[in-house]
Order: C-alpha cells, then structure tokens, then sequence
C-alpha cells in the first residue's frame, strides 16, 4: 500500500490528518498487518487528555496487545464508535474509515516533527 | 506414517439446554421429616424468585451420556503424553483420588471442633514437614491455592519485611524469560515491574543485574531452572548481590521437578518461594485446576506468613491466631486441603529416593529429546538443558510454517501439543518436558512424530499449516470468538419475534 | 538412552551444577510405601477427624449430598487428567461444559456474563472489589460486617497491597440485615463499590435492591456476595447488583477441610472486558461446526502481563464440572425442591430454639443462648455425636450467648429436636 501524502506518520506507526486546529489519529497500514486480525480497540472517552509519544489506548489481537501512541497533544473531541462493532474496519481500511480519535491540538507544530509519507515508506521498507 | 492413532466415530451431544424438556428429573429427594414451610410466607413475595429460566431439566442417564460424551473429545494424561514446558504433565496417581475421598477428610468442617480435626491437621502438618525438607527453607504455609496465589503471596511477605524494616521499596526485577503471572503478581502487590534481559547463554546477566539493583529494588522473582530449562549457574552470586543490597530473591518453583533431591533453594540463597503442587507433586489438572501453590520461606520471613499456622500445644494440633506481624490471610479456611492430601499421598509413595529418582528420570527424559530433535529444530541457547528443552523455528519459518502449525500437527500424531511461542526471548518457542512418567517407547514416538513433521516441511508444508486434519474439530476461529463473545447459551427467538 | 546422551552415568546429567549446590544427603524423608499403606495411613488419619456425626455447621461451607453421577463424570480420566483447554481441537469436552458453566451461572444470579470459576468466594471478593476499582477508576470500598468474616480478611489483605481503602459499615442489631442508612451516611465520590452478602453471614437476606439504588445515586456499583449456592434455587436473584461473586461448594463439592473449592465471578454485560479470569466463548470451526475456545484471553496475565486485569493464571475446572454436574442432575425444579427442603429445616430449627434477629433468613440463623454458654451447649450435644452450632465472639464480639446454627436436606428431626432439648436443657438449668 502506498501511504496517503496528507498525512504525517510516527515511528510506532500512528498517522495524523490535520484539518485547522483538528486531528484525526489512526494506525497504519504496516501496523495492522504486524497485528494481524484485530478484535478489539481501547480508546480513550471524549474529554480525555492526550500527550504526543503518550499512550491514548491500545490496540488487540486475538493473542497480543499493543499500545497506541499519540502522535499529537490535545483534547478528545470525537471517538470512532463503529470500531467497537466492527474491528476489523482496522485490517481493511486503517488509514480512512478506520480512524480512531478526533483531537483538538494544543500545539499544532508538534506535526512538524512527524515523519511524511515518503519517509514513513522508507522507514516501513528498512524496517522489514 | 502415523502409527500412534486412527480415526474413531465420537457421539455428537448437543448442550444441555437444547436436551432439556419441561418436567424431565434427574435426582430424588426424600421425603420431608418436617412440616413444609411457604417461601413466600416466610420471607416475602419480594425475596422469592420466579423460575429459572432457561435452566436445563434433564433425565439421570442424558446426564451420563451428555457428560460422558464430551469427555471424549479430551485429550489427557491417560491418554498420551503432554509435552507442555513447565507444566511438568506428570501421571496422575489414582490412590491420590481415593484417598482424597475417604469420608473423614472429605466431609470435615473447617470449623469443626479441633479435637475432631487433629487427622486434618496432622496432614497439613505432615506435608508443610515434607516440603520444607525438600526445598531446603525453614516453613511453609500451605495456605494459597495456585501458583499464582503463591506467587502473590511470596511477594506480599518481602514486602511485609521490607515494611518493618522501614521502606517497602518500589520495584521488582523480573527476567524477560519470566512467565506472566510475575509481573502480573508484583503489580497486584503494589511494585512497578523492570525487565532485566537475558545473557546470551539464556541466564540472567550477573553484572548487568549488578548495575541495575539498588536501594528500590525489594526483589528480583527467577525461575530456576529458567523458562529455558537451563540452570542458573550464577545463582549465588546473583543472591548475594540481592542480599548486600538488601533485597530479596523470589523463586517461581514451576521448574521444581528438575531439582527435587538434587538440589535445595534454600541452599542457594533463595529466600521465598512457592512451589506448585498441580506440577511437580502430580496432583492432577483437571482440566485448568483445582491446584495448590505452597509458599516456602527462610526465617526472616516466617513470622509474616498467613495465619492461622499449626502449633503443637499439650501433644495435639491447634491453630495459632497470635500473629501480629502476619500478612493476614490470603483466603479463607486453610488452603485446598484436598489437594493436599493428594500432594502427601504422592510423597509417601516416592520417599526421599524415589523423589530423586523421579528428578533423574524426568531430566534423562528431557536431554534424551534434545539430543534426538536437536538435527532437525534450532537450540537458540546451548547450555545445558534440565527437565525441559527449548527449541525455535527458525528453520521450519523459511518455508512459511511456524511453531503454532507444527504443534497442530502434532495433534494429528496423537500427541497434544508443546507449549507454543513461551518463553517470549525465543523466537517462535517450542517449549518441550516429557516428565518422568514417559517412557523410552513413548519419547521414540514423539521424536518419530517431530521429524515427520520437520520432513513434511520440507516436502509439504501445507499439509502441517492446516493442520489438524484428523480431529473431530478442526481449527476454531478465535478471532470472531474475540470480536464478538458469545459468552452463554440463550434460547433461540421464536420465529415470530425475528420477523418484527 | 545414557548411551544416545552421550552420557557415561545418570549423574552425569547434573555435573554442570555447581559443586557447592548439589546436594550430597539424600533427601530426609521416609523411604516410599505401597499403595496399601498409603491408604492406611490416611484411613488412620481420616479415623482421627469426627466421623458419624450430625453437624449444625454452615458458616460458608455447607452439607449438602453429593450426587453419585459427581465423582462418575469428575472421575473420568478425560476430564480429571486433562490439561487447560488453551488447544480448543482436543479440548472440547471441558470447553464445552465451561461454557455450560458459564450458562447457568448466568441464569442463576440474573447477571449477563459469568466467568469459568475463581478459586474461591474469599478470592472472588477482592478480585471484585478490584475490578470495581478499575471500572469506576474510585478506590473506596464499602463492606458490610454481616460479609463473612474470614472473607473480609482476605479482602483487607488484598487491599492493603492493591492500593483500595476499605472500610466496614455495621448492621442493623434487631434483623441481623445491613443498616442502609450506615451506607448512605458512609459513601462519598470516591466509593468504588458498595459489598454485601445474601444470604449474610447470619443467614438473613439482605435488601438487596434498596442497597443497590443508595450506591448507584452516588457512582459506586453495588457487589453481591453469596457462600450459599443453594439459596440461589429460591431467592430472588440481585439483579440490580453489577457484580455478583459467591462460592459454589454447596453444589456438590466436598467440605473437604476448607478446599478445594470455586468462586464465581459474575456481571452486566458492560463490564466483561473487566472481568478477571477465564472466559469460554462460542464460535465455529474451519468446517463451520459449532465450537467452544478460550477467548479475551488479552485482559489475562499470560498476554498483558502487568497490566493484566488479575494474575490468576487458573480456573477451578475440576472444581466447577462437579458443580455443573450437580446443577444437571437437580436441574430447574430440583434446586428449587432443594432449598424449599432447607427453608423448611431451617425453621422447623429455629422453632425448636430462639433466633436473635427477626430477618428473613434461609437456612441459617443466630440462635441466643439465653445467658449460657454456647461451648457448653456444643459440650453436651458432642455427647450426643453431634456438633453445635458455631459461637460468634471470635468474630463478633458483641454477639455473646449465640451461635449460627445451619440446617440443610441432610439434617435430620431427631437431631434438631436433641438440639433444641440441649437449649432447653440449659434453660432450665439457668
């Protein structure tokens, strides 16, 4: 898969789509394939605090755990509810409908530090 | 060729809901000797219920047949080896079994008077005497009821020392080989976990743990031997780094069957440990438990140790209360007695000899295995193995086929399989102990099974992916099972209802 | 097999130990004996506890008779000698009647999941009380005195370590139930749970629903406890509880001296992620057939290590299939008749003697002594080869002059009626 050019990427294979003063946060879609298929998403209330490189929930397989980790500070403002019915929405399509969280930043420029499309590939691709 | 087994029809059965039927009755009771009384008379229409709902009612022999039919869909000891690393798989002696059943043990009362109980008593006493001499500690309580009671119970005693000694400390070291319950149990104790690696003979890096151990550290838990099967050769010295700092060593005793009558943790500076009764002392699984995790312990931790503990007043057995520096309990009564009584059954019959005999076996039994498989699997660490060896698929995973498909396949040669991908410092583990109980014409098979299946991986490796394909089920799929749990039988909908 | 080792002598297997830890006695244990003489020595053994006798004992373990068909199935090498069940292939057998388990469980306390067993209703209790931590994120827990004793310590031993606040709230001293404005005065913002037992540990039934709605105005979840399983085949189930734990060794599961037995565990749907323990789940194979696995295995120790919701690493499967066993034979009318021939003991009983509280009450009750002492009560009827009731001080020392006293379908007339002679022997005497 070719990953998506407006979105930024981090090195525990988060992505972040920025919007004005809103992020959309998922997982990539090198991360659902390590996983493998996912059944469930622990993800944070609306409201919740969350802290770039922090832990904001975590991600399961049938027999491992994985934390996620933001790639972005802010506020909680929207959660994607149909990954609780629908888990495998993640294996199929982790970098749109599969979104996780919505997040008001608190601190925009902290996207400049994250990874772009091209060097996420070539990260992913020295990985493997 | 697979010799050991061929197909058979099995009974389907359905659950016992679905066999149930209005009025169907399995039991008798007898008649009242005294007046019937009215529940809703005598406590309340709000405090009686309605009927069960959906409660099976079924007949005598459908309850036979139903449960008779499912067990044999089991695979257990009595049917073949389980080479499961450190769950030592051991046969299960019936005497145990009649022994435990003997009325005056069965049907004694925690609570009855003690002059009633001083046979109960003296079995605790017996066996808390024998494990101690085994373990080489000073007292044991028999009180937790699994390895991981024990487990947490040990820990909470460090931490009830430490406590008196002014500072509980924060943390506990656990090796990256460590079984899941370690961390887990110092969590629940109240410590933040830190990992210490592996050296790369599997062992715990002494000066790597040299450099980590400070005045935070309450403990480090180690398995010895290790969940490689390997002996922690620097055991002393790892014990007196703990000491001079301070802290404790823990040992997690799952491996115990490679030592008994060979060595004694209380001779290499362990200072609590807990043993599993459901292993080592072949007292039997059942399916998932019940099982028994006794902690032993050194002097300094023994007044900390649950209460009650048994002491002998005017030549009998009482239980002793006064203990004020106790942990308190960590369950009601005294412990799972009737595994106990299995647990001593087991020693009597052994004696000192046959225990170590048993410890020789059961070690053969492992290096045997390892020098027969080890042309065909990788051995990632070269040490010296005890009861159980650790191989990995590296090679087996260049063609596509992983430890989980070969321990599958396993399943088709009629063996159950080896624990699959533990310890986590291995890649793709295959974790093997045949225990003592095995004999030579058995561990042939196996070994006959395991480069059967190494050779069809090389010629065939579909044939061990999809495997297994001679069990009445075939492979579940455990991720829906995880998407959406079905956790209970409920009725079906009335057709009718469905259709609104 | 030496020879294919590579290795000279059985000792050889060992020479890689240190010198200075390998031990150079044999171990100082008696020599083996034969089969005969095992069973000799715990025949002497099981002849040196009370044999034949009546016993008003309950207190958390109950006598109950044991269905021949019990030990029949539990016997069965299948299920005795079988391993977990983590390879679902060859283990459909205990899978199976987990999730059979897991049913009943469910149908029996009205709540929507239950769990394949905990070690015991002492264990059950903290585990609860910690899960009711995690799920309200408060650490306050609110336990009744009429919880059973023991009980209550082990949940302060958990708790101590486990970072939860307990404390205790008192009962009401004329109907032996729990004195509901106590919890109302006691609870606060941080109140993760509010615990009670029904039947309590005076064998009153307690209000469960008026508790249920004082701990949900402030937050808090409200967990049941029961230690008589029995009671379950006639009393209105918590319904309104979020977590219900109990001890399930009245069905069919041997006193045996305090062990072994199985607690349960059991919630609202919402919770299940929480629940600590094994959990069975239903689903298909690759041929479509209905099967049973283990499943949400990632809340266990073995996968999430220290974040794992408990670090029990068992269920009581043996445990649990006697009392799945026991639970078919009964089935829905049978544990109804049950406990209708416990109630009806009970109070033939407390006719016979004085019962100190006016609650509703099963098949236990306090019974006051009327100035004398309860040992000497006991003293006489041990006599008679029976054993008394249990006397309360140690635990309750306000309750002088008392004892529990346990009637269930294996108590006979006759001895009730010596019981209540020995009451009124002393009264007379008084």
């Amino acid at each position: 898969m070719s990953y998506p050019e407006d979105l930024r990427y981090t090195k525990e294979h988060e992505w972040v789509r920025t919007e004005a003063d809103i992020g959309t946060i998922g997982i990539t879609d090198h991360a659902q394939k390590e996983l493998g298929d996912i059944v469930y998403v622990d993800l944070p209330k609306i409201g919740a605090l969350i802290e770039q490189g922090k832990s904001l929930g975590s991600v399961e397989s049938v027999k491992a755990v994985s934390d996620i980790y933001s790639p972005v500070s802010g506020e909680i403002v929207e959660v994607n509810e149909s990954l609780a019915q629908a888990p495998e929405k993640l294996n199929q399509d982790p970098h749109g409908a599969a979104w996780l969280v919505k997040v008001r930043m608190s601190a925009p420029d902290e996207v400049k530090k994250l990874l772009s499309a091209a060097d996420y590939q070539a990260y992913v691709g020295a990985e493997s | 060729m697979i010799t050991k087994v061929r197909s058979h029809i099995t009974q389907n059965e359905s659950l016992l809901f679905e066999r149930s039927s209005p009025g169907k009755k399995g039991y008798q009771l007898p008649e009242l000797d005294v007046p019937p009384v009215d529940p809703v008379e005598a406590l309340g229409a709000a405090n009686v219920r309605a009927e069960i709902e959906g409660f099976p009612e079924v007949s005598e022999v459908e309850v036979i047949r139903h449960f008779t039919r499912l067990s044999t869909w089991n695979y257990a000891i009595d049917l073949g080896m389980y080479p499961l690393g450190s769950c030592t798989m051991k046969y299960n002696p019936r005497v145990n079994e009649l022994v435990a059943r003997l009325d005056g043990l069965a049907w004694a009362h925690p609570y009855q008077p003690e002059p009633l109980a001083q046979g109960a008593m003296e079995i605790i006493a017996r066996l808390e005497a024998a494990l101690a001499e085994i373990t080489g500690m000073d007292a044991v309580t028999l009180q937790p009821a699994a390895g991981a009671h024990g487990e947490l119970t040990g820990i909470l005693l460090i931490r009830a020392l430490l406590e008196k000694r002014g500072d509980p400390r924060r943390k506990i070291l656990v090796p990256d080989s460590a079984h899941g319950t370690n961390p887990a149990t110092a969590a629940t104790a109240g410590y933040a976990v830190e990992n210490i690696p592996s050296n790369d003979r599997g062992m715990v890096d002494v000066a790597g743990l040299e450099r980590i151990v400070d005045k935070d550290v309450a403990a480090l838990m180690i398995t010895n031997p290790n969940t490689l099967g390997v002996f922690e050769e620097n055991i002393r010295s790892i014990a007196e780094i703990l000491h001079k700092k301070g802290a404790l060593l823990y040992m997690d005793g799952a491996n115990m069957n490679a030592l008994v009558g060979i060595a004694k943790p209380g001779d290499f500076g362990v200072d609590v440990m807990h043993l599993n009764l459901h292993k080592t002392f072949s007292t039997p699984h059942g399916g998932g438990g019940p099982g028994g995790g006794p902690v032993a312990v050194k002097k300094i931790l023994e007044p900390f140790l649950p209460l009650p503990r048994l002491k002998r007043v005017r030549n009998k057995w009482t239980f002793d209360y006064k203990r004020p520096r106790s942990i308190g309990r960590v369950r009601a009564f005294y412990g799972n007695f009737g595994v106990m009584v299995r647990a001593l059954a087991y020693i009597l019959a052994h004696g000192g000899n046959g225990l170590r005999n048993a410890t020789v076996d059961a070690v053969l039994n492992a290096v045997y295995l390892r020098k027969k498989l080890e042309p065909y699997y990788d051995l990632p660490y070269q040490a010296p193995n005890m009861h159980e060896v650790v191989f990995s698929d590296d090679r087996q995973a260049k063609r596509g086929v992983r430890t989980g498909d070969i321990a599958k396949r396993l399943i088709d040669y009629g063996f159950h399989p080896y624990t699959v991908s533990f310890p986590l410092i291995v890649h793709g583990a295959l974790m093997i102990e045949p225990t003592e109980t095995e004999s030579k014409l058995e561990l042939d098979l196996f070994v006959e099974a395991m480069t059967s299946i190494a050779r069809e991986i090389e010629t065939d490796p579909d044939v061990v992916r999809a495997a297994p394909h001679s069990t009445r089920t075939r492979r579940v799929d455990e991720v829906t099972a995880a998407r959406r749990p079905v956790l209970r039988w409920k009725p079906a909908e009335p057709a009718s209802k469905a259709a609104d | 097999m030496l020879a294919a080792c590579g290795l000279a002598s059985a000792e050889d297997l060992f020479a890689h130990l240190p010198e200075d830890v390998r031990l150079k006695q044999p171990l100082a244990l008696a020599p083996g004996v034969s089969e005969y003489e095992i069973v000799d020595y715990f025949r002497g053994r099981a002849a040196e506890n009370a044999s034949a006798y009546a016993s008003f004992l309950g207190a958390g373990v109950y006598a109950h008779y044991r269905p021949v068909l019990v030990d029949t199935v539990v016997s069965r090498g299948e299920f005795l000698t079988s391993y977990t069940p983590y390879q679902a292939e060859i283990s459909q057998g205990t899978l199976t009647t987990i999730f059979e388990f897991q049913t009943m469980i469910c149908q029996l306390t009205g709540m929507d999941v239950a769990n394949a067993s905990m070690y015991d209703g002492s264990t059950a209790l903290p585990e609860a009380a910690l899960m009711a931590a995690r799920v309200t994120g408060r650490h306050r827990i609110l336990v009744a005195r009429t919880v059973h004793p023991e009980y209550r310590e082990v949940l302060g031993t958990y708790a101590r370590y486990g970072h939860l606040a307990v404390e205790e709230f008192a009962y009401a001293p004329e109907s032996g139930g729990v004195n509901l404005e106590e919890i109302e005065r006691k609870l606060d913002d941080q109140t993760a749970a509010v615990v009670i037992q029904s039947p309590n540990f005076f064998g009153i039934i307690e209000q469960v629903e008026a508790a249920a709605q004082i701990a949900h105005r402030r937050g808090a979840l409200l967990v049941v406890l029961f230690t008589e399983a029995v009671s379950l085949g006639l009393l209105r189930p918590a319904a309104e509880a979020d977590i219900v734990a109990g001890e399930l060794q009245s069905y069919a599961i041997p006193p045996g001296y305090g062990g072994p037995f199985a607690g349960i565990i059991a919630t609202k749907e919402k919770f299940v992620r929480q629940i600590p323990g094994r959990l069975v789940g239903e689903t298909r194979d690759a041929n479509g057939n209905r099967a049973f696995c283990l499943t949400l295995a990632t809340r266990e120790q073995h996968i999430r290590r220290e974040k794992a919701t408990s670090n029990i690493c068992t269920n009581q499967a043996l445990i649990a299939l006697m009392a799945t066993v026991f639970m078919s034979v009964y089935g829905k009318q049978g544990l109804r008749e049950l406990a209708e021939q416990n109630l009806a003991k009970a109070h033939y009983l407390s006719g016979q003697v004085k019962p100190r509280f006016t609650g509703p009450f099963f098949n236990e009750f306090v019974a006051s002594t009327n100035g004398r002492s309860p040992e000497e009560i006991n003293q006489a009827l041990l006599k008679k080869k029976i054993i008394g009731g249990l006397p309360l001080t140690r635990w309750y020392p306000e309750l002088e002059n008392c004892m529990l006293l346990c009637a269930t379908e294996m108590t006979r007339r006759a001895h009730m009626d010596e019981v209540g002679r020995a009451f009124q022997a002393i009264e007379h005497a008084a």
